[in-house]
């Protein structure tokens, strides 16, 4: 895997290069040294936890975009079993920004979306890094009705900067593509359950965020419009990104807190990538334990529910 | 808190009567007798352009309507029951930047009147009882945060409460991002009260008129089973700005106008403000089997 690194995490990666040369020493000079070992790795723990216990929207954000995070498919391979990937909207396109197929959670039969960015540059121009077209809505919307059909429990994976503003995507619908998936959500009797990965990307990620269950990993945001937009339409300076992002509340605390969202998954210090196994392991229960809890729901209540859920969201005085 | 001038502009000569016009905002001066059009320079006579419904005489471009004119327009006599007038925004994520939201929310509820940027009402169309909801652009570019999402959602219910038609008239620059998370699940909440609309067998009639962009085209304005949009209106999901940023070149004149989105299968009809209520009428008559 590329190293990269984020401005805040500059302190530890010097001590980890460092850590790894003494390391890479010849046996023999290192027992020498097995003691500055030791101590460059509590003094890298220390360090660790104060910086990633600590951290402010704007970090997040740099964790929850970093090319080493793991990505849909990434969870779909550990979780799941003989997942098929099924392709197209049967209009005019195949979007690979989104991406899903069914699938076997453990021996239950599910249906899986999801946005797909790409792990190097090239994947991600094809993948026009993870931001869907009104194709990709439609494929998904397509799924959805397959999964209803066939009574699959729908697990959603959101992890998009957005859905894609261009001329192509005006076009052919891109804001009725994800109203849509809006509506239809709402109404599907079977059960849905929406985890956020990495990035939450406005309507382009809410097109596949209308759900009975809505989980965020520590590090990932979810948000009405990128920090960048936003600066740039409050103080016309995309550079003020930081102090959007604190102004938008936009991590996952921020959302528990306002209700929006059901739980949150613990990611391991400095992020899911540093041990995407533990978080995939993590998810898989949640997944498995909630299915379960929601299979047990008629689908009335369920449906009635989810409409209480969303019908409960917003802040207003009335006299 | 008080915006301080910069320095240089103490020692620049002041004109008399100034007129501020937002940027974009195209709208021709209010006051006196004559107006220039903003879209072709043509000066109309201002009584001439109210009578013409505020659409220019000789270029068409229709201008932007506060809701309470296109309440004027749109039932009869200009005649409606509001109810939910009271709802007004809250500010929960204690939002500031250079101005704070409630100073916003302040300024906007003075040079409108109103309490927010959608009102929803009772009234009659040919005599036949809908529900309307109809949104202002002057209130924070018609953005959608709770309180409009709530009196969407609640429009929508009285709707399939009282068995009446749907009508909304859209105009908004998408969701209120001073409201954050809360504003984008209100496309959620109004697209599920839609759903909910759909399974009564009414007509739900979505008027678009300029601009509707954002998360309010991406939901409830999306979902009409017509849609209707106003001559030139700009309709789309990203607005052109950000499109031209993310492509890097200009985009056509004509890109995401109503007659481009005709083109393109995104609307039913466009119809001229002059004919707008007679043709809500027909629908409505026509899907409820009123036929006249």
């Amino acid at each position: 895997m590329k190293k990269f690194m984020m401005d805040f995490e500059k302190p530890v990666v010097e001590l980890e290069t460092k850590l790894e040369k003494l390391k890479r020493l010849p046996t023999k000079e290192k027992s020498g040294i097995a003691k500055e070992i030791l101590l460059l790795e509590k003094q890298i723990d220390k360090i660790h936890e104060s910086i990633y216990s600590n951290l402010s929207a704007s970090e997040k954000l740099q964790i929850a975009r970093h090319p080493n995070r793991p990505r849909t498919f990434d969870y779909v391979d550990f979780i799941f079993t003989d997942f098929i990937e099924l392709h197209g909207d049967r209009v005019c396109g195949d979007d690979l920004a989104l991406v899903g197929g069914p699938a076997f959670l453990e021996g239950e039969r599910v249906m899986i979306l999801g946005h797909q960015k790409g792990k190097d540059t090239k994947e991600n121009v094809s993948r026009n890094f993870g931001m869907p077209h009104p194709e990709g809505y439609r494929k998904a919307l397509r799924l959805m009705e397959l999964a209803e059909k066939f009574n699959l429990p729908l697990i959603c994976f959101i992890d998009t900067p957005g859905a894609y503003p261009g001329i192509e995507a005006e076009e052919h619908g891109q804001a009725a593509a994800i109203a849509q998936n809006l509506m239809k959500m709402s109404t599907l009797s079977i059960p849905i359950i929406i985890l956020n990965i990495g990035e939450g990307g406005s309507g382009g990620a809410l097109a596949l965020g209308v759900g009975d269950r809505i989980f965020m990993l520590e590090n990932s945001y979810y948000s009405v419009i990128t920090p960048e937009g936003c600066a740039s339409i409050l103080w016309h300076d995309e550079t003020r990104a930081s102090e959007a992002a604190e102004a938008l509340k936009l991590t996952a605390d921020d959302l528990l807190r306002l209700e929006i969202i059901d739980g949150i998954i613990d990611e391991p210090l400095g992020g899911a990538h540093r041990d995407f196994e533990l978080v995939g392991g993590t998810l898989k229960k949640v997944l498995e334990d909630n299915i379960k809890e929601l299979k047990g729901v008629s689908i009335d209540k369920l449906l009635d529910d989810r409409y209480k859920r969303l019908r409960k969201i917003g802040a207003y005085a009335e006299k | 808190m008080a915006q301080l001038m910069p320095i240089s502009e103490w020692f620049q000569k002041k004109e008399k009567y100034v007129q501020i016009t937002p940027k974009t905002e195209k709208r021709p001066m209010p006051d006196g007798i004559w107006s220039k059009c903003a879209e072709c320079g043509e000066i109309i006579y201002q009584k001439e352009l109210v009578k013409n419904l505020w659409v220019c005489p000789k270029c068409d471009f229709h201008y932007k309507l506060a809701a309470c004119d296109r309440l004027n327009i749109l039932l009869d006599e200009g005649k409606s029951d509001e109810f939910d007038a009271s709802l007004s925004s809250a500010d929960p994520l204690k939002f500031e930047a250079e101005k704070t939201y409630i100073e916003s929310l302040n300024q906007s509820r003075e040079k409108t009147g109103l309490n927010d940027a959608v009102i929803t009402v009772k009234g009659k169309i040919d005599s036949r009882n809908v529900i309307m909801a109809i949104m202002d652009f002057r209130f924070i570019g018609g953005s959608m945060g709770s309180v409009v999402g709530e009196k969407v959602t609640r429009a929508v219910e009285m709707a399939i409460k009282n068995k009446l038609p749907l009508v909304i008239v859209s105009s908004s620059g998408g969701a209120r991002m001073q409201e954050g998370m809360l504003s984008l699940m209100q496309m959620a909440k109004t697209s599920a009260a839609i759903a909910r609309f759909k399974k009564t067998g009414l007509p739900y009639i979505s008027v678009l008129t300029n601009p509707t962009t954002g998360g309010v085209t991406a939901s409830f304005a999306s979902l009409g089973d017509i849609i209707i949009a106003e001559p030139q209106a700009l309709v789309g999901f990203a607005g052109p700005r950000v499109i031209e940023k993310t492509i890097r070149q200009k985009l056509p004149k004509d890109f995401q106008k109503a007659e481009f989105m005709l083109g393109y299968g995104q609307i039913d009809l466009v119809v001229h403000r002059k004919d707008l209520k007679a043709t809500i009428s027909k629908l409505i008559n026509f899907f409820t089997g009123e036929l006249r």
